[in-house]
């Protein structure tokens, strides 16, 4: 079923014609109307005594992106990394409450850990490829999960470097090693790599915040093509970044979230005079 | 009064001149060393050395091939034992014990076995395989410098794996990559180098060690490549053959320490290229 929807969405980004402002239009559509995809219910969440994460609930859209932003420390990144409880290999750290995706409390410790994060991709900060070749980093995550013949994983690793916009630039030299590529490569490799075990969902943190401004335009026009196929959770200290790339934003502040809602609401009207301070710089 | 600046002149000359002083006192001795071996043991560097046996005492000619096999099956044998359990040890510590208190205890007790006297490892080696036993054997040696190459790799190991950014191992588990395949596909690759030449140390370390081989290989005046039996190897035939009053042992001997100091400079600077060639690629 999952495999199934995936495919078609690989088809469809394959044949279509670049260019067309489709995130633009998504960015008019109100929030109401695409489906909730990560539905977060009375989350709170500890590393060892520190409350870090305080009742969060929150309703993460379908094929759009959403950006979380606030000062450092606020506990936007905590948030993304609950979502695929990347959070578990630190035993000090601990979340309650409830995140649903398609139905399911992952939070639930009897999910498939595994099958969760083959659901819900992850890009940090800092490109992280692995040691070995540019052509080996895709197809490690591909073989996790399924077991391809040589041709169908060469036409696999071909279509997720083109997903990331990295193909032209790296199909020379599929057999170097992912660390020899600059460091806007390796980000978007790292996407490629993401992409291709094909997730539903991509949680990004702070994706541009080690990249020059040409690298973060690249990633951020990368956003646009995946959110067609994606929904895309992005964490950004960067407010131009959420303002130009994000459909929803969530401004969060000490642990809370402070105000969410439609991008262009959030950044023209904001309700909460905290998150008006925050975007127009008074503060953060 | 000097000028604060004089003063600070003063204090930075006298601080270079001690740094390069003691420094020279250091290479000083390691350059005579060298020399030395050097002088005494190119005369005897002759083919028969690696193709004849240890002569019998104050008879002329031989050489030491049965010592430098015996030496070399022994290096063989304690890697064979002791990279495995040190590799696998010290990726306990590093990637599941690293946050628990039994790790800490683990390491700490394995440090304290790094600097072990090897007299010690000898007499507990003894104890423990060639009392039992009834007889020194190559394979009571090779338990001993396996004992001493054990917490060498586990140390390397151990710390060349916590610096494997945590980063990479949160990006592998987010693509739903078990814990096992995640170490033995990206952590130990990406420490690879630093465990190969932690590896390369300890053997420099253990080629050189004579006290736990006297107490456990003995040593053996013929050829011998029997695992049960006593073996001659290269230190405790150096030791035998210095300490006689045969010329041509004395003269064996130097020969031997020369090719001993000319197989670990090897082994160190292959580890330094290997070290190098890995963090340029990292």
């Amino acid at each position: 079923m999952m495999q199934e929807h995936s495919s078609q969405a690989m088809r469809r980004t394959a044949t279509r014609t670049s260019g067309e402002p489709v995130a633009a239009t998504a960015r008019e559509q109100p929030v109401g109307a695409p489906s909730t995809k990560i539905s977060v219910r009375e989350l709170n969440f500890y590393y060892g005594k520190f409350h870090a994460l305080k009742d969060i609930s929150i309703d993460i859209p379908e094929k759009r992106v959403t950006a979380f932003i606030g000062p450092s420390g606020c506990g936007k990144s905590t948030l993304l990394r609950t979502f695929n409880r990347m959070f578990e290999i630190y035993p000090e750290q601990r979340a309650e409450g409830k995140i649903i995706v398609d139905g399911d409390n992952i939070l639930d410790s009897r999910q498939d850990i595994a099958r969760i994060r083959s659901r819900i991709g992850m890009i940090f900060q800092k490109p992280t490829p692995f040691p070995m070749s540019i052509y080996e980093n895709i197809a490690f995550g591909i073989r996790l999960y399924e077991r391809l013949p040589k041709s169908e994983m060469d036409a696999r690793v071909e279509q997720c470097l083109r997903q990331a916009a990295l193909w032209d630039e790296v199909k020379d030299k599929l057999h170097q090693s992912g660390t020899s590529l600059s460091g806007g490569q390796q980000q978007r490799l790292c996407i490629a790599r993401g992409v291709a075990i094909r997730p539903e969902i991509i949680l990004l943190d702070e994706p541009c915040s080690a990249l020059d401004p040409i690298s973060t335009a690249r990633v951020e026009e990368l956003l646009k093509e995946l959110v067609r196929d994606y929904t895309v959770v992005i964490v950004t200290h960067n407010m131009q970044q959420a303002a130009r790339a994000s459909d929803c934003t969530a401004f969060m502040y000490m642990g809370e979230l402070v105000e969410y809602g439609p991008t262009a609401t959030i950044f023209t009207r904001p309700t909460k005079q905290q998150t008006e301070d925050y975007i127009t710089g008074r503060f953060g | 009064m000097m000028s604060l600046r004089a003063r600070r002149r003063a204090i930075n000359a006298f601080n270079l001149t001690m740094a390069v002083l003691t420094t020279v006192f250091g290479v000083f001795w390691l350059a005579w060393i060298l020399w030395t071996t050097f002088s005494h043991g190119i005369g005897a560097i002759h083919l028969s050395l690696f193709t004849q046996d240890t002569p019998p005492p104050g008879s002329a000619g031989g050489g030491l091939r049965n010592a430098f096999v015996g030496s070399l099956m022994l290096l063989a044998l304690a890697l064979a034992i002791g990279v495995p359990i040190g590799v696998l040890a010290g990726t306990w510590l590093a990637e599941f014990a690293a946050r628990r208190k039994l790790g800490g205890m683990v390491r700490f007790l394995n440090d304290i076995l790094l600097s072990a006297p090897s007299i010690v490892i000898g007499l507990f080696t003894y104890s423990i395989v060639v009392g039992p036993s009834g007889h020194f054997s190559m394979f009571a040696g090779g338990v001993a410098l396996s004992l001493i190459l054990i917490p060498v790799v586990v140390r390397t190991t151990d710390e060349m794996l916590r610096l494997v950014p945590g980063a990479l191992r949160e990006a592998a588990i987010a693509l739903g990559t078990p814990y096992w395949r995640l170490v033995m596909r990206i952590t130990w690759k990406a420490a690879a180098p630093g465990i190969l030449t932690g590896v390369l140390l300890g053997i420099a370390r253990i080629s050189g060690e004579t006290a736990p081989l006297l107490f456990t290989a003995l040593n053996n005046q013929f050829w011998s490549t029997n695992l049960w039996r006593p073996i001659a190897n290269l230190p405790v035939v150096i030791f035998q053959f210095a300490m006689s009053p045969y010329e041509n042992w004395q003269k064996m001997a130097w020969a031997g320490a020369f090719v001993a100091i000319a197989f670990i400079l090897l082994l160190s600077i292959i580890s330094r290229l290997i070290l190098r060639r890995g963090v340029h690629r990292t």
